[in-house]
């Protein structure tokens, strides 16, 4: 597609657990290499959006398209499994408690689904591996293994990880909420970079500061429903509705 | 007439066979039950209907029935429909598959307890479910099932002995023959005890040290 408009296009989303209805109607859409935000009170359906997007969590309604490609499209089962695994490769998703897998080295997290999905050798795997970790900064650690490392270098090894697999689209759920505040800035850092070059991120923060800092547009989700969309400065500087308003209030004077 | 053990040394080679025979089918039996544990756990959790309903039957058999009659079965039962197998590779499916139900029985726990974290991640990497399980979930639920594994293993060890019902020559058997010819039960049943006590401590050492080796990687 020679159109950048468009590459991330959400349509409708509708997502019930059982009777909770927990996206109402939500749609949105994400230009190649742009950074959006998604902030909210607790409850209010981020991670559930984020998780709809790679199909985690199954929508029960609407529609999620890729670069021209929709995700969750209905398919035979078998058929359609095989469509999400090619579909999630592209996204890269990272989570709150990282979830680095345990029993391998930083290495081998990082070569593990390259070796196994896109059939490289494992000396092109290693070189995609080290370059990957140096891009995080964590290339001196490749041979250690998760519980030898701090969050937020785990946090940068599941990047490093994400990235590996060069997706199109990074998903972030609240990657520095399960840090040590002296950790968040690594990540952080990472994360501008990212920004840099050009990645496309859809990412939940709790983190205003940097979301203002980064982000091209940014979300404020409340019950389900996205209730202000705009750039940084005028959703954090001048909201429009009273909602907005009252939730960074709070949040100011939470962090405070 | 005190104990003499003067006698043994005359004997050992018999007693030493018989050692050997134990640690073969031990080990044999114990590999067949660790990855048949792994293939039960998955069939019993993950498997379709077809397969899982026949399978909870034959885990019942194999953990509601003694240990004994399963053996029995496979080596004089299965001759009637034309599976003629060897006493010993008998004794090793016995004992395999046995203790294979067991140890899936340990596995399916671990495996319901790995975080659900770790399929997502592997998930969101584009792996299929069984690829998700064979490279994620059933490596570190395995892990961490080790230790009770490893019970589980020096209980083989023990039941061993019951293959010489179908006439394994290994330790215990041995032990008896011996004191067919002897007369002496005292001096080689307890020249036996001590040989299970050094299989036993070999495998704790092993069991030990692969333990030491994973301990990182949890
Ligand atoms: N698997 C599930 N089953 C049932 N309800 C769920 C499930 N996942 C989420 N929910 C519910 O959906 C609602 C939205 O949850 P979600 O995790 O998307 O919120 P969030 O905005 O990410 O909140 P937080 O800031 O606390 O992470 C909550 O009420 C939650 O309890
Ligand atoms: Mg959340």
């Amino acid at each position: 597609m020679t159109d950048t408009s468009d590459f991330v296009r959400i349509e409708h989303a509708q997502k019930s657990f059982g009777k909770l209805e927990v996206l109402k109607d939500i749609s949105l859409t994400v230009e190649r290499g742009q950074i959006v935000a998604i902030i909210g009170p607790s409850g209010s359906g981020k991670s559930t959006l984020l998780r709809a997007i790679n199909d985690l969590d199954a929508l029960t309604g609407g529609e999620i398209w890729l670069d021209g490609v929709q995700v969750n499209k209905t398919l035979p089962h078998r058929q359609y499994e095989k469509h999400i695994n090619e579909m999630r490769q592209q996204i890269g998703m990272v989570f709150q408690h990282f979830n680095l897998f345990p029993h391998l080295t930083v290495r081998e997290n990082v070569t593990m689904a390259p070796m196994l999905l896109k059939d490289l050798s494992k000396a092109e795997a290693n070189k995609l591996a080290e370059e990957q970790l140096d891009h995080v900064g964590m290339l001196e650690r490749i041979e250690y293994y998760p519980s030898q490392l701090s969050g937020g270098q785990k946090q940068r090894v599941a990047i490093a990880r994400a990235l590996a697999m060069k997706p199109k689209l990074m998903l972030f759920d609240e990657a520095t909420s399960a840090l040590d505040p002296e950790l968040v800035d690594e990540v952080n850092q990472v994360m501008k970079k990212l920004a840099e070059d050009h990645m496309t991120m859809i990412i939940v923060t709790h983190e205003m500061d940097f979301a203002a800092a980064v982000c091209d547009r940014v979300l404020f989700m409340d019950q389900g429903v996205v209730v202000e969309e705009g750039p940084p400065e005028v959703v954090f500087k001048n909201p429009v509705k009273d909602r907005t308003r009252e939730f960074l209030r709070k949040h100011i004077e939470g962090a405070k | 007439m005190g104990l003499d053990f003067s006698i043994v040394p005359k004997y050992m080679d018999v007693i030493l066979l018989g050692c050997a025979w134990t640690i073969g089918i031990t080990v044999a039996a114990a590999l067949l039950s660790f990855f048949g544990g792994i293939v039960f756990a998955v069939i019993a959790l993950y498997g379709p209907w077809l397969l899982r309903q026949p399978f909870r039957l034959f885990a019942w058999l194999f953990m509601g029935t003694p240990l004994l009659l399963q053996l029995f079965l496979i080596y004089f039962g299965l001759v009637q429909i034309g599976i003629d197998l060897p006493a010993f590779v008998a004794g090793i499916i016995g004992l395999g598959l046995h203790f294979a139900v067991y140890n899936s029985e340990l596995i399916q726990t671990a495996i319901l307890a790995v975080d659900k974290g770790q399929m997502e991640a592997a998930r969101t990497l584009g792996l299929s479910r069984g690829e998700a399980l064979r490279k994620v979930v059933i490596p570190q639920a395995v892990r961490a099932v080790l230790p009770p594994i490893g019970n589980n293993m020096i209980a083989l060890l023990k039941d061993s002995a019951l293959v010489s019902v179908i006439g394994v020559s290994e330790l215990t058997l041995s032990a008896q023959r011996v004191i067919g010819k002897t007369y002496r039960p005292f001096e080689f049943y307890l020249l036996a005890a001590a040989c299970y006590y050094v299989i036993n401590l070999g495998m704790e050492w092993v069991q030990r040290r692969i333990e030491r080796r994973i301990s990182i990687s949890r």
